[in-house]
């Protein structure tokens, strides 16, 4: 399981600013360990963030996204006190689900 | 053994949907990345599979995209120090933009991140993706149906890929 996400939410004007940092170490399987040996891949592939029941962001990774990656976006729809939910799965299945409260 | 995998081949093929296998077979060349890849659900592999601009354009179910100056790019750099993490801004102006895909055309695999633009979220993403050399980085938008292509050269002093 991986580390949990950082995940901030707040208002700016009537949209709400998302700003999301994953723990992973999103593994391209062509780099060598010290042995010389491929590191096989492992990389998150899916991403959504939903509010209220309602998707706001879905994205597709490949592995090329850098290791721990930020994600910064915004929407329209949710006030103070909702919750973004944000969750993702990586190449082998894992998965990762996290929230955060929306601050003025 | 080898039966089953035969087996397994042929009746992937009369499918001609069984995505995984699928992939394999892009892996192996032995299917074009971009031949009629059409996926409901799921990772888009064969797009993520796709090299240069146009064949993942083609993968994603485009045709050939046309340039856009409505894009602006924020905070992106011009020149990236470090390639293992280099900040990409994407913000597009093209009205019903519904997905925008960030491309790295000189990294193995071109496709690095494609984001779904649902109405109400604004139609701009930030995040950060690795560059194995300088190269052009593009913006691929979609919007109405239609893609559009912006680019941004980006010059990288320090490689992101097994470095």
């Amino acid at each position: 399981m991986a580390d949990p996400m950082k995940i901030r939410a707040n208002m700016e004007g009537d949209k709400t600013n998302v700003r999301v940092l994953m723990s992973h170490e999103m593994e391209t399987g062509l780099r060598k360990d010290a042995a010389g040996k491929t590191i096989p891949a492992m990389f998150i592939q899916e991403v959504s963030a939903t509010c209220n029941g309602k998707t706001v962001l879905s994205a597709q990774w490949g592995t090329s996204v850098a290791k721990n990656p930020f994600l910064q976006f915004k929407f329209s729809g949710a006030k103070v006190g909702d919750k973004v939910v944000v969750s993702w799965v990586d190449s082998k299945g894992d998965k990762r689900s996290d929230e955060a409260t929306i601050a003025a | 053994m080898t039966q089953a995998i035969d087996q397994g081949r042929r009746a992937a093929l009369k499918a001609g949907s069984a995505t995984a296998i699928f992939g394999l077979f892009i892996a192996a060349g032995l299917v074009r990345p971009g031949s009629a890849l059409a996926q409901a659900a799921g990772w888009n592999q064969g797009a993520f599979a796709a090299k240069g601009l146009e064949n993942t354009v083609k993968a994603l179910g485009g045709a050939s995209p046309a340039q856009t100056r409505d894009v602006t790019w924020g905070s992106t750099p011009e020149i990236a120090e470090n390639g293992a993490v280099v900040p990409i801004s994407i913000t597009s102006s093209i009205p019903k933009t519904e997905s925008i895909a960030i491309l790295v055309e000189k990294n193995p695999n071109t496709l690095s991140a494609v984001f779904t633009i649902p109405p109400g979220t604004d139609p701009a993403i930030s995040t950060r993706v690795k560059m194995g050399e300088s190269s052009a980085v593009y913006a691929l938008i979609k919007a109405d149906g239609k893609y559009y292509v912006a680019q941004r050269d980006i010059k990288v002093t320090l490689g992101g890929c097994g470095g």
